[in-house]
Formats: structure tokens, sequence, C-alpha cells
């Protein structure tokens, strides 16, 4: 079980190796919305260290969203999903390799330059700190929840627009916290309750995603 | 035994269905009139004026039946869906989506009517109560259900992936309305809360229940000739609407 696992990532990961423009093109739409806030709203340093979590959080997830369609797109072009779902092993399985890779890909990199873009946003030490943590802990559930919208929007005319109407109302809760872990941080309350939900969305979510995701492919290739 | 199990799949077929839905129709119209015009009659001829409120309250005549209505409908849409799913039976995907228009109608008639009361009341048209924020939410996967399922050219399809989104939204629902209830309790304390209403008198109560009634039969009738339509419109090629549509021709 687990070195399926381990093969769908590394063969997963070896294909997005071959084509880092697309991970480069979705890390640089993180900066770039992040750095049109201050901008469009003014340098004030108070101002913007308010702002700062919640701008970082919804960048986060917009950069999520642009990332999905590749998660399966491909491999449904190529036939490699047909192959996949013809396989002796759970689809599920397969589908939760595929949302580690997808998180290894596009979650992780948010992850390392969040500390760097909050620097921007004047944000001290420890919030800079949680706000890095959060994305950590609150990235992996991106990654499983986008996963059901990218499987049910496969092959589906205008997929890319509809599937943010399908994914952003259910990532709010993620949002919630995560942006109010920061939140929490800044105002002096302390963030692990933020953070403990968070874990609990991300486990919720990575654990329980890959079945209504693997559901959605078996629909798509009917 | 062997009876009582084609009696309870009988009417599971879009071709027994049409007629049954054709006969109930007006039933439920008339069940809707008959309850709009009474609820409306208690309360706007016989409820008493709000001590605290004056004449505006009124509004929740429709503003309650319409939140509940679009609560309901979603559990019973993903109750419609899950049956599809589980038993691949056709007229539970068609059942989904016939109602799905009419849950986002009343998520939205309920957003619309509660700021109309809320201009007077709380002197906003909007605030970010956690109970507004998730109404609106709602009413996002309504749209998204709808969009899904008009984006999807297979009908058959359709159904599954709509049914699918719309049983993940009823997991999703409660974490959702409890991260914008703490979300909005963790920053200020609620100023306004819709729980905290006055007791309400026993004639304000009849009035909105009666038309919660209405609502409720308006919603069974108009779900009912939309799924009449969508029948049709995917029965298409079958015998009996060929039939059916040439009797009327």
């Amino acid at each position: 079980m687990l070195s399926l696992i381990r093969a769908v990532i590394g063969r997963d990961l070896r294909l997005a190796m071959r084509r880092q423009a697309d991970i480069v093109a979705a890390t640089f739409f993180f900066i770039i919305v992040v750095s049109l806030f201050p901008l469009g709203v003014g340098p004030e340093p108070d101002q913007l260290r308010r702002l700062a979590p919640g701008v970082l959080w919804v960048a986060a997830l917009l950069a999520t969203m642009l990332s999905l369609p590749r998660l399966f797109a491909d491999d449904h072009r190529d036939g490699t999903l047909e192959q996949l779902a013809l396989a002796p092993q759970p689809l599920a399985l397969i589908v939760l390799g595929k949302v580690i890779a997808h998180w290894l890909v596009a979650g992780l990199p948010l992850v390392v330059l969040a500390p760097v873009l909050g620097v921007q946003f004047d944000l001290a030490g420890d919030a800079l700190a949680v706000l890095t943590l959060s994305l950590l802990i609150g990235t992996p559930a991106l990654s499983g929840i986008g996963a059901i919208g990218a499987a049910l929007t496969l092959g589906v005319r205008g997929g890319g627009v509809l599937l943010s109407l399908l994914v952003l109302p259910l990532y709010i809760p993620v949002l919630i916290f995560g942006a109010g872990a920061v939140d929490a941080t800044v105002t002096g309350l302390g963030a692990q309750a933020h953070l403990s939900l968070l874990g609990a969305l991300a486990l919720g979510g990575v654990f329980f995603a890959p079945w209504p995701t693997a559901a959605a492919l078996r629909v798509a290739l009917e | 035994m062997r009876n009582k199990l084609i009696n309870w799949f009988r009417y599971a077929s879009p071709q027994t269905f049409y007629p049954l839905a054709g006969r109930m129709i007006p039933w439920f119209w008339g069940l809707a009139a008959i309850f709009g015009v009474a609820g409306l009659f208690i309360g706007f001829l016989l409820a008493p004026t709000d001590a605290q409120q004056g004449e505006g309250y009124r509004i929740i005549f429709l503003h309650v039946p319409a939140s509940w209505m679009s609560m309901f409908i979603y559990l019973v849409m993903a109750f419609w869906a899950a049956t599809g799913l589980a038993f691949n039976t056709r007229l539970s995907g068609m059942m989904a989506s016939a109602l799905a228009p009419t849950g986002a109608l009343f998520a939205f008639l309920s957003l619309w009517t509660g700021a109309l009361w809320g201009k007077p009341m709380w002197g906003t048209w909007w605030v970010w109560d956690a109970r507004l924020t998730s109404e609106l939410i709602l009413l996002f996967l309504y749209i998204g259900f709808i969009a899904l399922q008009a984006a999807i050219d297979d009908p058959r399809r359709a159904d599954k992936a709509g049914a699918i989104l719309a049983l993940v939204g009823v997991v999703n629902i409660p974490i959702i309305y409890f991260s914008v209830q703490w979300w909005n309790t963790l920053h200020q304390g609620a100023s306004v809360s819709l729980t905290r209403a006055p007791s309400m008198a026993a004639m304000m109560l009849w009035g909105m229940l009666l038309c919660a009634l209405a609502c409720w039969m308006y919603s069974i009738a108009v779900a009912l000739m939309r799924v009449r339509v969508i029948m049709l419109e995917r029965e298409r090629h079958t015998d009996w609407v060929r039939a059916l549509l040439r009797g009327k021709a």
C-alpha cells in the first residue's frame, strides 16, 4: 500500500519536474497577487500588518486552485487515468498519492515563500512563524478538497471557472482558521486553538477526500 | 411480499411518475394558495404590531420560511442525490436537479428579505454575522451545483457528478457553519443575533408556520412541474413521450 502511494508520488513528481514552468507560474502568481495588495490599499505598515494574514491566505487559496486542473487533466488526456482506474489497487489510494504529490509541488512552495512575503507586510517574527506553520498545516487540506473539484470538472467545458465556483466555498473553513491563527497571534490570544482545528481539517480533508474524488473520476471516465 | 416490492418502485420510472406528478401538481398549488392566503391574512391583519420593531417585523412571514426552505431543500436534494447514486435510478437525479433552482431562489429571497429587514432594524443592509454568512455560502453551493450540472452535456454524468458534489456539500455544511460562527465570535461579540428574538406572540407564530407550509407546498408544486419538463426533455427518444406528445398535438 505504501509502496503504491510512493510510486504514484514519485511518478507525479518526476512529471512535474519535467514541466517546471507550470510550478513556477503558479508560485509567481502567488507572489504577484500578494504584492499587488500594498499597491492597492496603500503602504501604511499598520494597515498592512492587519491585512497580511487574510491577503496571504486568500492568495494561497487562489494559487492552489490555479494548479488544480493539472492534477488529473494530463493523465486524462493521454489515457493514463483509465489505466490507473483499471488497476487492481483501489483508485482512492492512487488519488491519495496524487494529492500528496500535488501538495509537494503546489503547496510546499507557498509555505516556503510565505515568510518572505510576510516581511513585505511588516509582520513580526512570531506572526511570521505562525503564518508559515498555518500554511504548512492548511495547504494539504486545500489539495485534498481541491482534488474533488478537479475530478468533478474533468473534461468539462469551462472547467477552470467552474472549478473555482465549486471549490472556493468549500475552502472557507481552511481560510477562516488559517488566517485566524495569524490574527490571534498578532492580537496576543495564542494560535493553538486555530492551529488544532486547522490540523483536524487537514487530516479529515486528506483522509476523506480521495473517496469522493475516486467516485467522481469514475463518473468522468464512463 | 413480491407485490409490495414492485409497488415500492412503481413510481421510480419516469413513465409512471409523469402522470402521477401531473395529477398531484394542482393539489399542491391549491394547498400553497390556501396556506399562503391564511398565513398572510394572519400575518398582516391579525398579528399584533411588534412592540420594539413596529410594522417592519412583518417581513419575517416571508423571511423565516424562505430560510427554512433553503436549508431543507438542500437536504432533500442531497437525499435524492444519494438515492440516485445508490440505486442508479434516473428519476432521483432529475428530482435533485429540479429542486436546486427552487432552493437557490429561497436562499436568495432569504438574503434579500433579510437585507430589507436589516436596514431599518440594524441600520445596515449587511453584517458579517454568522447566520448571514452561512446563508450566503449556501447560495454559493446551490449555484455551484447548478453550474456543474449545466456544464456537463450528458445528463447521466451530470446527475452523478452533481450528486457527489451535493453529498460533499452536505458533509461540509456543518463544518462551514461552525467555522463561520467561531470566526465571527472570535473577532467580536455578536452584536445582533436572530436567536435572541423576543418571545413571539402566538398569532405571529401561527402566521409564520402557515407561510412556511405555503412555501413548502409551493416548492413541491414547482419541483414537480420542473421535473416533468426535465423528464420530457431527457426521455424524448422514448415511445411513451412520443405517444404523449402525439396525443397532445
